[in-house]
């Protein structure tokens, strides 16, 4: 039977390579130089690759792992596998052994496709545990001259294996192609398991091919739009981004040369079109606060006036609304002055719209870049929806809520809960091999339950509030909602990371992480010498420092009357940064909150008592795997808290 | 010169009975070993013992008062660094030698100076065959760039780099000239451990990705056993030792010219 409707992803790239054969597709950084693959190359490479996994013994139905940083070479291993009906399963590239096997076993990958040495040994380490796995194929040769096992394998020995088969057999790569449904699982995406295991969420082409197609008609995205594809292959986001959507508007994906490149490689490119986590746009801003220190004071004053100008009147500006006239003559001078140099710097200077998504973002880092004129936008979906649920629209940008539910989608609360449900065309089909989360999931009516708390407003939009599961309250009845007090202490720029504390308790306490960058510059100007991570975050000075951000959270929250009951009475700055190694933060940088509360037990007694200092030992994994035991005498400090203000209403 | 096939584990340097004095300072007395085509060799000893003077020897500064030096079969008295280096040998230094103000990729181009042939004007104009070979050089140097994954530092001035990753430029300068046999004159001195291991990684990566036979001087005593085929022990001049890390360790002579001891 022959399907000829655009419903896969190879078709699509079918239909591009005949109607745009030369229109740039991937381009890649390699040495010092962008090269451009056109759509005809992705067709083509997609092909022998393709056809080299049949001749590997790939059948249909079977998985192909993928892992690695993103290059256009793996991205075409997305198209190959569909194309002959195999089943992609990408991984973050950076997990331990441990995690990779879980996945690999999981998924009963039968080829993995890895980019370099380091993971083809990663994977050489634990095949033993994973019988299904066959073949390992790598991208870059470098480094592999002495592996000889016949069974690993180069990516250009895979494509030439292809390119013999098709020369055999013409017809067979488009006929094997055709043969795919709509309905048939596309790919199988792990999420990040920020409770537990992670869970292989099985997405059909109709949820890729809709969520991508919708998403597109929603920004008018076009085949001259671009993008650096620079985040997680593994994560939905990207996967959205920079295959979906860039095959359904045929738009072009722009692969940094490594990671320590991005933002040079981000200047370079001015993407159109750009996507990242709240976390890197919080990166950014304290990058640009620290530039701004060390420059000259006649340039920081210009900064800070004009920053000031930019807040009072930048996002009116975008928005269209009235604005004096004095003030659009200082925006536009600032513009010449402060935001065009700005967002030249940060590579934003041709942004049409830019997304954050994955987690909250603090509503000032948000303002700040929608002052400076650029179009920073929020979208709420999950794994499970294909990152396709809620998307603000241009003209109605409000930094407290998601924006209403997007096109083809339906947004409920659920009464009893409070937890958000949706209906779209990008719910996922199931978990693999895991009905019984699936059934908790998603009810027999297809709602799909979030596990987010949120409201809905008066006019239609949908506001998230925390995890449904971290929301709780304190023994006064007070609405205990940690993520949002975490976000607002993590917009100062010290602040890297934190952890609150306070479900059941009398008050609210919190763990802080120090930007070690952030305040090692500011102590280096102040002549504060630090061996370590752990010696700067024991410092007094530090912790006066800290001690202001917090206060003056405290002193935001008192505004908010449901919250103002929440305010940090006391806090402590860990020693040592929690990191996705150790497990105490996901792979997309979201906190472990249960872990945490194990492994620091001793120091939260402390928050909760009168002690001034708490002792703790914690093991920590350092980068190739080895563990080691950190012991720290950890110093607990006292915070002003406000009485509550009414807001002027 | 005759270009005659030097295999792998061939003796590629000889090096038989060399003496060199600064007026009444010995700095190196009747000292013979080889280096053999393909292998990492290593010169180890306390400070002052004639490490430097001897790689200064081999690529044709100092002249030897005594002995002779064979090189890819060749015997040579009095050889200049340019004329070493033309022949393929390269060398790192001690302190770093770069020019600062200049960028690592202009940095390791100057690398590839004595392999460029268009004249003066038409490098000047940038004009055919001059702009044909400078391409292939810039081609050359970047695919060093990626090997020594110094990418994110390109357009930086050298200047402005921490000291791990300047010798990690001085090491792709070198490696630009595609020496036969390079010496690397302490390349780990001063460096933390990271970047020390780093920069282990990347020698041993060098002898095997190009076939570079490599002779480096270092104190470490922990990284030189890792990573040489065999070691030369110098003291006060003089050879004390040589032979694979395990023996060298073992041997008694060698403890004590380390330790203080029989002096």
């Amino acid at each position: 039977m022959t399907n000829t409707a655009l419903d896969t992803f190879p078709k699509l790239i079918r239909r591009n390579a005949k109607e745009r054969p030369t229109v740039a597709a991937y381009r890649e950084k390699e040495y010092g130089i962008w090269q451009t693959y056109s759509w005809k190359d992705v067709y083509d490479n997609s092909k022998s690759f393709g056809l080299g996994l049949v001749e590997l013994g790939v059948g249909r139905g079977d998985a192909v792992a993928i892992i690695g940083s993103n290059r256009p070479q793996l991205y075409w291993v997305f198209a190959a596998a569909q194309s002959v009906g195999a089943l992609p399963v990408p991984l973050y590239q950076d997990g331990v052994a441990d995690e990779i096997q879980y996945v690999l076993e999981h998924a009963e990958a039968k080829v993995v496709v890895v980019e370099d040495q380091e993971q083809v040994d990663k994977v050489l380490s634990i095949m033993d545990r994973v019988p299904t796995i066959k073949y390992i194929v790598y991208k870059e040769t470098r480094g592999m001259r002495h592996y000889k096992q016949p069974f690993v394998k180069s990516y250009d020995e895979v494509q030439g294996l292809g390119q013999a088969y098709d020369a055999k057999h013409p017809e067979f790569f488009d006929a094997e192609a055709d043969k795919a449904k709509s309905d048939d699982i596309a790919t199988l995406l792990y999420t990040s398991g920020t409770t537990g295991r992670p869970k292989g969420v099985m997405l059909s082409f109709k949820n890729m091919v809709e969520a991508g197609r919708l998403s597109v008609e929603f920004e008018n995205l076009t085949e001259k739009d671009k993008v650096l594809s620079y985040l997680p292959m593994a994560w939905v986001g990207d996967h959205l981004f920079s295959y979906s959507q860039a095959i359904t508007a045929g738009f072009s994906v722009n692969c940094p040369e490594n990671a320590e490149t991005v933002l040079t490689d981000l200047r370079e490119i001015g993407p159109t079109y750009y996507f990242a986590p709240p976390a890197i746009f919080e990166t950014m801003l304290t990058q640009m606060m620290i530039r701004i220190e060390d420059a000259s004071s006649i340039k920081q004053k210009m900064f800070h006036y004009f920053i000031e100008v930019a807040k009072r009147c930048g996002v009116e500006l975008m928005e269209g609304k009235p604005v004096s006239l004095a003030d659009r003559l200082l925006y536009k001078l600032g513009d010449i002055l402060v935001y065009g140099p700005l967002k030249n710097t940060l590579g934003f200077s041709q942004i049409r719209v830019a997304y954050t998504a994955g987690a909250p973002m603090g509503p000032e880092v948000f303002k700040f870049y929608r002052s400076l004129g650029v179009n920073l936008k929020q979208l709420y979906g999950q794994t499970e929806s294909c990152a396709y649920v809620c998307i603000q629209n241009d003209k109605d940008v409000r930094p407290d809520t998601v924006g209403p539910p997007a096109p083809g989608c339906e947004v409920m609360i659920e009464e009893a809960s409070g937890e958000v449900l949706y209906k779209s065309p990008g719910a996922f089909v199931g978990y693999y091999k895991n009905d019984e989360a699936t059934k908790e999931t998603k009810n027999e009516s297809g709602w799909v339950h979030t596990g987010d708390a949120g409201i809905m407003t008066d006019d239609g939009q949908l506001k998230i509030i925390d995890r449904a599961k971290d929301v709780g309250k304190l023994n006064d009845g007070t609405l205990f909602a940690p993520q949002y007090i975490e976000n607002k202490l993590k917009f100062f720029p010290f602040i890297s990371e934190a952890v609150c504390h306070g479900d059941g308790r009398d008050t609210v306490t919190a763990f802080i992480n120090i930007d070690l960058e952030a305040v090692g510059n500011w102590a280096e100007r102040r002549g504060i010498s630090y061996a370590s991570y752990q010696d700067l975050a024991d410092r007094d000075e530090v912790y006066g420092q800290i001690k202001e951000c917090v206060e003056k959270v405290n002193q935001d929250l008192a505004i908010d009357s449901e919250l103002a009951g929440a305010q940090i009475s006391r806090f402590l700055i860990l020693p040592k940064a929690l990191d996705a190694d150790d497990g105490e933060l996901t792979r997309t940088r979201k906190v472990r909150r249960k872990i945490i509360a194990e492994r620091y037990e001793p120091l939260i007694s402390a928050l909760f008592s009168d002690a001034s200092t708490a002792a703790i030992q914690s093991e920590m994994t350092f980068e190739d795997g080895r563990k080691g035991t950190l012991s720290a005498t950890v110093k607990v400090s006292d915070s002003s808290t406000f009485p509550a203000m009414r807001a002027a209403s | 010169m005759t270009d005659q096939e030097i295999k792998p584990g061939d003796v590629l340097l000889e090096v038989e009975d060399i003496s060199l004095s600064f007026g009444a300072v010995r700095a190196i007395s009747d000292v013979s070993f080889n280096i053999k085509k393909g292998e990492v060799r290593a010169i180890i000893g306390p400070n002052g013992a004639g490490k430097t003077s001897m790689l200064n020897c081999i690529n044709g500064f100092y002249h030897p008062q005594q002995g002779a030096i064979t090189y890819k079969g060749q015997r040579r008295s009095q050889m200049k660094p340019h004329e070493a280096a033309a022949q393929g040998i390269g060398r790192t230094f001690q302190n770093v030698a770069l020019f600062r103000g200049m960028t690592t990729l202009d940095n390791i181009m100057t690398g590839r100076n004595l392999k460029m042939k268009s004249s003066l004007f038409s490098s000047m104009i940038w004009w055919g065959p001059a702009q044909k070979e400078e391409l292939e050089h810039r081609r050359y140097v970047e695919d060093i760039i990626d090997f020594l994954e110094i990418e994110a530092i390109r357009k930086t001035p050298v200047g402005r780099l921490p000291y791990g990753l300047q010798k990690r430029v001085e090491l792709g300068r070198a490696l630009a000239a595609e020496p036969e046999l390079l010496l690397l004159d302490e390349p780990m001195a001063g460096m933390n451990l990271e970047e020390k291991e780093d920069m282990c990684r990347f020698i041993l990566d060098v002898n095997d990705e190009f076939g570079t036979t490599i002779c480096l001087i270092e104190h470490d005593m922990g990284v030189v056993m890792d990573i040489s085929d065999r070691v030369m022990v110098l003291d006060y001049g003089g050879k004390i030792g040589d032979g694979l890390p395990a023996e060298v360790r073992a041997d008694q002579k060698v403890v004590d010219a380390y330790l203080g001891g029989g002096h």
